[in-house]
């Protein structure tokens, strides 16, 4: 094995040093009904060229990036990464080097989240953020978590226009614990603040939103936030953080944890993941916050550093009264998106926030002319619903033939929802992709429900 | 040294690093199309700088790393080994990498097909039936497992409350387990370092759900009586998860699913190579046999002929566990190892971290104290415990190896060893490395006898002196 720098004599040599005669001597302890007597039935090892080959005829057996366009968008975007993110990425200085547990050798990664953190809070208005969490889905659990430690209620309600995927994982994260999950209705496209009225007591421990919700519309939070304040539950609100460019941070409207998926910030779709959760609060809740959080400190010598902190609220030393079970997150994907958002800075981030806004109003219009009717009224940001005239998923097909991926059909997800399409729009579609594929949509909706 | 500037500081008003694509469509004013309740009246304060700027900032923040490629890095149960370069190469193929997650599966089928094959291989490598390529990490994995668990429980309409768990695990084992609604229930290890099956009689009930072992354990020991403690938990109607954390000691050379396993969380990015990304991402699959394949979570990857797909039709699913489909970035480059290695490299890799410890082990065994000696696996633990008389403690012994340029083994851990430094070489350091290594020791050793001052003012030549990690907890500093 080449990754194994050891040669037959050195083996041998070593082997001695140890005090044994053979390999086996060190197997001891493992009882010989135990040990494994053939070798695994595993295809004979390639070489590295060939290792490649055989990865890249895998990745051309899904769809050529450079031949189709894509609107998809329902939690996972397609946005623009520069280049320095990924060289900074690559270097093995940050991407072979475990969790910083060792400060003194480790003041880069330490550092650089201690900047993530900071990008956080200024985005979504917060005053505290951790390191990171496994991605938008896993960050509203450990929300919902982190507020039942506060308040140790055990009655959730949930926007039922948050992403139905994020919802699951979150029914899947509290099924077994003793929580009561409500769900709103979702018929106008956005949360109704009476229903959230009606639902909330003396019992919630949280509400749950999601801005803009899956439907792509921007929900009005104050309502709502005011509703969970009044009756002492905590305000999570769930944001994709491109959109902080332009819509109002979520601590103006009363959110007590934001938390998001963050792979649109530099990161890229690889089917859904890596990805990136993230999870920012008040400072009077650090020590419920979930996963790892780095702080500023001196050395010996009085110079200013970092190091990990509030580390008795982590597993490894609180074991089963830990705030999460979370250990290893999704650092590098953090310092991806630290990188991506130093890129951006305060300029760029509401540039690219416009001009996803513009091209989404503009791609709505065109729909709209083209004798579309939109399935939701509410105002978006970069992404809407529309409703066509035939089964959704049957659009998508027919459109397979031009190399346009169309938008996500949601009957995979709401029953009588199998006419809508959600089309996402990010600042990389042009103007020519969305024409061709209002003209693309029209033309597969002119076909009828027989034809294809 | 002088402190380093943070991004905030580097900004100047007016510099920018972003550039991007002109506006080809009519612009829309947020006033004109949004309520105005909605929009943000005050820009971030994110910093203001250009691409070289960032360029030195990172890079010169990146050198400040300890790294593999750099030299060892022994913590223990973490087994930082070295990660193929072509690894990143085949990850960053845009037929991965610019997949969207919820494109109709037809034109998702090499992704389908690279995590259903990675998936029949863990579960021939672990002896196990079935796979869940889901989890994100490790404790992941283990939460997963363990929702696992009551589903197969409440199914047979079992209420059980206890999951039994070593004094020698991982730390999240027993905090996966609190989240899943269980009771941890710990139970000591014996003089030998592991779980003695009599004594264990005595914890086991109707109340017991599962017990979670880690083999070989956080000691670096083989669980040598795994069957029959196997066979107790059975026999007493619970479940046995194991803590895959160790794996790269037992490729090709003896299976869980043959030792009496029923659910196991693999760590990707330990066992198969992938990078730790600095604390992430990191895959934490969990193969199970089949008796527990209804309940994995969705979507399962299925295959029909040629063709693969997600399978969401399974009732007794406990659900989603991730929006996606975990990280399946870290899946490709796990792919690519196992087909460079195939069966004999992963055996290979097993000897070679098990002859690694013991070496290091043989090396070190005259200068500290073992408290549990013998044979080892991929790891083993020492005791810095007859240092305290000199006044120098494993944290000071651990900081005084950065001064010989090594990254410090695992201290403090595993609980039941007091002043406890835990070392996996893994099996990509060769034998000058590990000599190099031993030497450092030996010389901090005789440090401690002569000088022990000079150990607990360490480290000397490292980016930062010691840092002051009590202030940091009392002056609550994390966001500038």
């Amino acid at each position: 094995m080449v990754y194994i720098p050891r040669t037959e004599q050195e083996k041998t040599e070593m082997l001695r040093v140890i005090g044994v005669k053979t390999f086996d001597d060190l197997l001891a302890d493992v009882p010989e009904d135990l040990r494994l007597e053939r070798e695994l039935d595993l295809p004979p090892p390639l070489s590295e060229f060939e290792a490649k080959t055989a990865l890249r005829n895998l990745a051309s057996m899904s769809l050529d990036p450079d031949e189709w366009t894509c609107f998809l968008g329902g939690g996972a975007y397609d946005h623009y990464i520069p280049s320095i993110v990924d060289h900074i990425s690559s270097r093995s200085e940050f991407y072979t080097a475990y969790t910083p547990y060792q400060p003194e050798v480790s003041q880069g990664t330490l550092q650089s989240i201690f900047e993530f953190q900071s990008l956080i809070t200024r985005l979504t208005g917060m005053d505290i953020s951790n390191a990171s969490l496994y991605d938008g889905g896993t960050a509203i659990a450990e929300a919902v978590l982190m507020a039942n430690a506060v308040n140790g209620r055990k009655h959730v309600i949930v926007s039922g226009c948050i992403n139905p995927l994020r919802l699951a994982v979150l029914e899947a994260y509290l099924g077994s614990s003793g929580f009561k999950i409500s769900v709103t209705g979702r018929e106008g496209g956005a949360t109704d603040p009476e229903e959230v009225r009606s639902l909330a007591g003396e019992d919630t421990c949280c509400v749950v939103l999601e801005n803009p919700n899956f439907f792509g519309v921007v929900e009005n939070g104050k309502p709502i936030g005011d509703i969970a304040q009044t009756s002492g539950a905590l305000f999570i609100v769930s944001v994709d953080p491109i959109s902080l460019g332009l819509l109002k941070p979520p601590s103006e409207y009363g959110a007590d944890v934001v938390v998001g998926e963050g792979q649109s910030l530099g990161n890229s779709l690889s089917f859904g993941g890596a990805c990136l959760g993230f999870i920012a609060t008040r400072s009077q809740h650090i020590r419920r916050l979930p996963g790892r959080i780095v702080g500023r400190t001196v050395d010996a010598d009085g110079n200013r550093c970092f190091c990990l902190t509030l580390q008795t609220r982590e597993q490894h030393i609180r074991r089963e009264r830990a705030t999460s079970n979370i250990c290893t997150n999704q650092a590098l994907l953090a310092l991806r998106a630290t990188v991506y958002l130093c890129w951006l800075g305060k300029h760029g981030i509401a540039e690219v926030a416009n001009l996803c806004l513009s091209k989404t109003v503009y791609a709505h219009r065109q729909l709209l002319d083209a004798g579309f009717s939109p399935r939701f009224t509410g105002p978006f940001f970069k992404e809407f619903t529309i409703k066509m005239p035939v089964d959704a998923a049957t659009v998508v097909e027919r459109l397979a033939g031009q190399r346009i991926a169309p938008g996500i059909p949601l009957g995979r997800f709401y029953e009588n929802e199998t006419e809508t399409l959600l089309i996402a729009f990010t600042e990389k579609r042009t103007k020519a992709e969305i024409d061709e594929l209002v003209l693309a949509l029209k033309n597969a909706a002119g076909k009828g429900r027989g034809g294809s | 040294m002088r402190s380093r500037k943070t991004i905030f500081e580097e900004s100047r008003e007016g510099r920018r690093a972003y550039t991007l694509p002109s506006l080809d469509v009519p612009a829309a004013s947020p006033d004109a199309v949004l309520p105005p309740g909605l929009i943000r009246r005050e820009a971030p304060e994110l910093p203001e700088v250009s691409e070289p700027d960032i360029a030195r900032h990172f890079v010169n923040l990146s050198v400040l790393n300890h790294h593999v490629d750099r030299d060892l890095y022994p913590l223990g149960s973490c087994t930082m080994k070295y990660n193929p370069k072509v690894g990143e190469d085949v990850a960053n193929l845009r037929g991965f990498s610019e997949l969207h997650p919820l494109l109709p599966e037809g034109l998702v089928q090499g992704a389908l097909r690279l995590t259903y094959e990675l998936g029949r291989t863990l579960c021939e490598i672990t002896g196990m039936d079935d796979v869940t390529m889901v989890p994100a990490a490790g404790a992941h994995g283990e939460l997963t497992g363990m929702l696992l668990v009551r589903a197969y429980h409440e199914d047979r309409g079992s209420r059980r409350t206890k999951v039994l768990i070593p004094d020698s695990s991982h730390g999240t084992n027993p905090a996966s387990v609190e989240i899943a609604g269980y009771e941890a229930v710990e139970i000591r290890s014996d003089s030998r370092g592991r779980i003695d099956a009599d004594s264990l009689k005595s914890h086991l009930s109707e109340d017991v759900a599962a017990i979670m072992v880690t083999n070989p354990n956080t000691l670096g020991l083989f669980e040598t009586e795994i069957c029959k403690i196997a066979g107790l938990v059975h026999d007493a109607g619970g479940l046995v998860y194991m803590d895959g954390a160790n794996m790269n000691a037992l490729l090709g050379i003896s299976r869980p699913g043959d030792f009496g396993i029923d659910i196991a969380h693999l760590n990707l990015h330990k066992t198969f190579s992938t990078p730790h990304g600095g604390g992430g991402p990191g895959s934490g699959p969990l193969v199970v046999k089949e008796e527990l394949t209804p309940y994995l979570p969705v979507p399962v990857v299925g295959r029909e002929g040629d063709t693969y797909r997600f399978v969401y039709d399974t009732p007794k699913s406990i659900g989603r566990i991730h929006t996606f489909y975990g990280n399946f970035s870290v899946l490709i480059k796990a792919y690519c190892y196992v087909l460079m290695c195939g069966a004999h490299g992963l055996r290979e890799a097993a000897e070679s971290a098990i002859i690694n410890a013991n070496y290091l082990l043989s090396k070190l065994r005259d200068g500290f104290m073992v408290p549990y000696d013998g044979v080892c696996k991929h790891e083993f633990v020492l005791s810095g415990k007859d240092k305290l008389k000199a006044g120098v403690r494993t944290a000071d012994i651990a900081k005084r190896l950065m001064d010989y340029g090594f990254h410090p083994p695992t201290v403090y851990f595993p609980l039941i060893v007091e002043e406890a430094l835990m070392i996996e070489p893994t099996e990509t350091e060769s034998r000058e490395t590990l000599d190099r290594f031993a030497e450092a020791l030996g010389r901090i050793n005789a440090e401690i006898e002569a000088d022990p001052e000079k150990v607990k003012g360490a480290p000397y030549s490292t980016p930062v002196r010691r840092v002051d990690e009590a202030m940091a907890a009392r002056k609550i500093d994390v966001a500038e």
